[in-house]
């Protein structure tokens, strides 16, 4: 299509300002967790810190016990993410293949549950997780997280099953495959690179997620990366920026490695499984 | 639900091998058992049991048997006049962020839609808020927003707009400034998706209403609009749904202050909850949020379906 140049121009300015407005607090973030304290305590702060330094990194490490809360985090996220798909490519198989009112029933789950406050969920978790000896544990927190990735996981993965043909298993069939048999070598083989993006994503969800973590986990030894960084801020709201900042950053590089690889197919995904084309 | 509408309709356009109506045999059921146990064991049956302890005297930490109280945490609540202001704030904030957001979504995704250079920067970029926890972007803005070390105040002070101020804690700046967080942290998402929804609009339509001479509204007005408003339509009412039910972003940043200036109702029903231990009072808020969020949303709904089949012909 054509357009015409002062049209182009202003294109181009707005999508300069999109990249601006999007870009400026990330790079805000970083420049503060490389400045020095004095700089931070000065007037004036500079967009490129004057005397670049990791102290924030060491004195973050000091602080807070962020390497054992990355450890809980990792933990608690590679198990609900991996427990997730595994129990969720089954079910979302079935909805995929079968309308069945089993299906309709776990679709609309899938949306009712999108709508429900936290609240009303967190409190009887609380309950029912206090009486099997499971608050404060990071076993109760996966529990927790697979229930809580699944509605996503499941509207994925429904979206990636209808992307394979029938016909390939119908034909599979035909050969003498069984039902088992088909699914392990025909169809598992062709979902498995949406079923790797939606652990990913179900792993992101998780390592970033804060309120059930907030309620659920009590001492500093269990507590996850977010409920950590939020003690960097003290009980007045006044934090030391510079640590905070540096452990901020360390905190996002995951998800923001794991979500570069995968963001094509999550977007796919998404409407894969809203509209079927 | 316009999700659900919408791949049903789809559904229904075509039917297909795969919709196969039989019953689920016996390997179905070894199919479905492993996610159906713990959806019913551990969302199903906490969220009726969450329904009822709304009409219970439950507390934390106490000896007695909780009780059955019927209706009495309403009537409770219907005169907290402390609640429904954090409902209004709640509201405000919930169309605050949702409005802006798609808007200043749309304008990306036609923009990225269009053969611009710099597009995988844009792309890039975009990730950003949405992979970020958000504990990180509440952290992150508080830097930002910070008056002495922030970015903020700092470019005021370039430009010679004054000496800044500090935007968090003031009682008239709170609200709007957690609201444009709340902005830049769900646009991405919003983008993406309707960018999706973009290139799934007909190309041939968009080029013959070009060769007629439809200038660029118009064909969006008549091209574009009607293609991408199913997904509009569902991304606005989820972004509505999860705004209204925030909490981590405005817990990091303002913890509710000051003076309840950005108490929003999930951060008011997670201190009675679980500083003040009122589970009952605490379960029956959040009863009454869904209930007027789901009347809203369903007004929405009904008044842009309506609209339609109405208006659009012409």
């Amino acid at each position: 299509m054509r357009t015409s140049t002062t049209g182009r121009v202003g294109q181009y300015a707005a999508l300069f300002a999109y990249l601006v407005f999007l870009a400026f607090p990330f790079l805000w973030l970083v420049s503060t967790a490389f400045k020095s304290p004095r700089e931070l305590g000065s007037l004036h702060p500079t967009w490129i810190p004057r005397d670049p330094t990791l102290d924030n990194f060491r004195q973050a490490f000091d602080e807070q016990p962020l390497l054992r809360a990355a450890g809980n985090s990792l933990l608690a996220a590679s198990a609900a993410a991996v427990i997730a798909v595994l129990i969720a490519t089954p079910l979302a198989y079935v909805m995929a293949r079968h309308r069945t009112r089993l299906a309709k029933a776990a679709t609309g789950w899938v949306v009712v549950s999108q709508a429900f406050p936290l609240v009303l969920v967190i409190i009887p978790l609380f309950l029912v997780l206090k009486n099997l000896h499971l608050i404060n544990s990071l076993v109760g927190l996966v529990l927790v997280y697979v229930v809580w990735a699944l509605p996503f996981a499941l509207w994925m993965l429904v979206g990636y099953v209808r992307a394979v043909p029938t016909e390939l298993e119908e034909a599979a069939a035909v050969d003498g495959a069984g039902r088992l048999r088909t699914l392990v070598s025909v169809t598992a083989p062709l979902l498995a690179p949406g079923i790797v993006a939606t652990a990913l994503f179900a792993f992101i969800t998780a390592w970033n997620e804060f309120f059930f973590a907030l309620v659920l986990l009590k001492t500093a030894d269990k507590q996850t990366l977010p409920v950590v960084l939020t003690h960097f801020i003290g009980a007045e709201g006044v934090a030391d920026l510079g640590p905070l900042a540096a452990a901020a950053f360390l905190a996002t590089l995951p998800s923001l490695i794991i979500f570069a690889i995968i963001q094509r197919r999550i977007t796919g995904g998404m409407l894969a499984g809203a509209v079927k084309s | 639900m316009t999700l659900v509408t919408a791949t049903e309709r789809s559904a229904q356009g075509a039917p297909r091998a795969e919709g196969d109506r039989r019953p689920p045999d016996r390997g179905a059921w070894f199919l479905v058992l492993p996610a159906l146990i713990p959806i019913l064991v551990l969302s199903v049956g906490p969220l009726l049991y969450g329904i009822l302890l709304a009409f219970t005297d439950a507390q934390s930490g106490r000896t007695r048997a909780t009780q059955w109280i019927g209706g009495l945490n309403f009537q409770d609540l219907l005169h907290d006049t402390l609640f429904w202001e954090s409902f209004r704030i709640g509201l405000v904030w919930a169309v605050g962020v949702t409005v802006p957001q798609f808007l200043l979504a749309l304008g990306l995704a036609l923009l990225l839609d269009q053969d611009l250079k710099l597009r995988w920067l844009a792309r890039a970029l975009a990730i950003i808020p949405w992979a970020m926890p958000e504990v990180v972007v509440g952290v992150m803005w508080r830097l930002v927003y910070n008056p002495d070390a922030g970015v903020l105040n700092e470019t005021l002070r370039t430009f010679g707009l004054g000496d800044g101020r500090d935007w968090l804690s003031g009682l008239s700046t709170a609200l709007p400034a957690v609201i444009v967080v709340g902005v830049w942290a769900g646009m991405p998402q919003t983008t993406v998706t309707l960018l999706a929804g973009l290139q799934n609009t007909p190309r041939e339509l968009h080029e013959a209403a070009a060769m007629d001479g439809a200038g660029a509204w118009r064909r969006f007005r008549t091209v574009t609009w009607p293609a991408l408003r199913p997904v509009a339509l569902a991304i606005t009412a989820l972004n509505f749904i999860w705004n209204f039910n925030s909490f981590a972003l405005v817990y990091v940043l303002t913890s509710g202050g000051p003076g309840g200036r950005t108490r929003l109702p999930m951060l008011f029903a997670y201190e009675e909850a679980f500083r003040y231990g009122q589970f009952g009072y605490a379960a029956a808020m959040g009863l009454v949020m869904v209930a007027v969020i789901s009347l809203l949303l369903a007004l929405f709904l009904v008044g842009r379906l309506k609209e339609r089949t109405g208006g659009d012909r012409a």
